[in-house]
């Protein structure tokens, strides 16, 4: 376990930057735009409009 | 069975439990309706249309998209973070394992075709193509090319992913009426997107993961510093070549174990015959 850390430890960092990044977006709201697309037919991504 | 398709036959059972868990709405396949449930909140790691029947979350590269080019936001932290968390965690390893698209495309390599080409004249250099469009479609164009009220159009999922048409565009489209009266140039040319990736997934190995998918693009640049990733014992390695034979990504595991394009997906591991590749 030690020994994945150490050699992993950049790849930590990097997710852990990854997660507060990830907050940072929810805080300002931008899972209700993800929510809003998704949840509807998205047309161009079928190929309609 | 050797050991090389016993770890193949293993990977693909994993990648479509994975496809059916993130795509169980199966009412929606019956009723050709997608999910409108609170989960599609949350991004899956794999290239997965959000209009999907079945999908019950969002397609990562879809979510920036709708973020960068809605009218309140110019950059999309929510779908950036998440790249970045699952790209530094786990590399392309979901471009080998979780990626529902990466599943089709590797069953349909396994059509038998007269020549399969491995790799070809320009091979490296249309893989930088990726990155292309991951920064002029996924990232500049719905930043910039917008309307009058500020808003930018998915341009990869538009005019580029053909994962779109397969897995929601023809049910969609087969199931509703109105959908069908309205279909014009763009679904056209998305079907021609999507035969064409099919033909050359016959014939060439994962090519929409090789040369087009900017998610691939995203996760490979996290390839060399994820947490989960190879190592080659050298003193264990006789430098026989088997590793990089097999490999269908054109690696060389030796060289460089944790390539951009490896996506992980533990051939090299299986033909080893000192077992010199460990994760």
């Amino acid at each position: 376990m030690i020994r994945l850390i150490k050699s992993s430890r950049i790849g930590i960092i990097v997710s852990a930057a990854g997660l507060l990044i990830m907050g940072f977006g929810i805080c300002r709201g931008e899972m209700t735009v993800v929510l809003e697309k998704a949840v509807n037919i998205c047309m161009e991504c079928v190929g309609i409009g | 069975m050797d050991n090389k398709n016993k770890n193949e036959w293993k990977r693909h059972r994993i990648q479509a439990l994975w496809a059916l868990l993130t795509n169980s709405y199966l009412v929606g396949f019956a009723q050709g309706k997608i999910y409108r449930g609170k989960l599609k909140n949350l991004c899956v790691p794999g290239l997965n249309c959000y209009s999907c029947p079945g999908a019950v979350g969002s397609c990562p590269i879809g979510a920036m998209q709708a973020v960068i080019g809605s009218w309140n936001f110019r950059f999309a932290f929510y779908a950036a973070g998440f790249l970045m968390f699952v790209g530094a965690l786990m590399g392309r390893f979901v471009c080998g394992w979780l990626c529902p698209f990466g599943l089709v495309q590797d069953l349909l390599h396994k059509i038998p075709f007269v020549k399969k080409i491995g790799t070809f004249k320009g091979d490296r250099l249309l893989r930088r193509l990726k990155y292309v469009i991951l920064i002029v479609f996924v990232i500049l164009l719905p930043m910039f090319l917008v309307d009058v009220l500020g808003q930018g159009l998915p341009y990869f999922c538009k005019y580029i992913c053909p994962a779109g048409t397969l897995e929601g565009g023809i049910l969609l489209v087969l199931f509703n009426k109105s959908m069908r009266s309205a279909l014009g140039w763009l679904y056209a040319w998305k079907s021609v997107l999507l035969i064409v990736t099919v033909i050359l997934s016959i014939i060439i190995y994962r090519p929409f993961c090789k040369y087009i998918c900017p998610l691939g693009a995203v996760y490979s640049v996290f390839n060399p510093i994820s947490v989960f990733h190879y190592r080659v014992d050298k003193e264990k390695c006789t430098g026989c070549g088997a590793c990089a034979k097999v490999c269908k990504m054109q690696v060389d595991p030796v060289k460089n174990a944790n390539h951009p394009e490896c996506i992980r997906c533990g051939a090299c591991k299986s033909a080893c015959p000192v077992k010199a590749i460990t994760s």
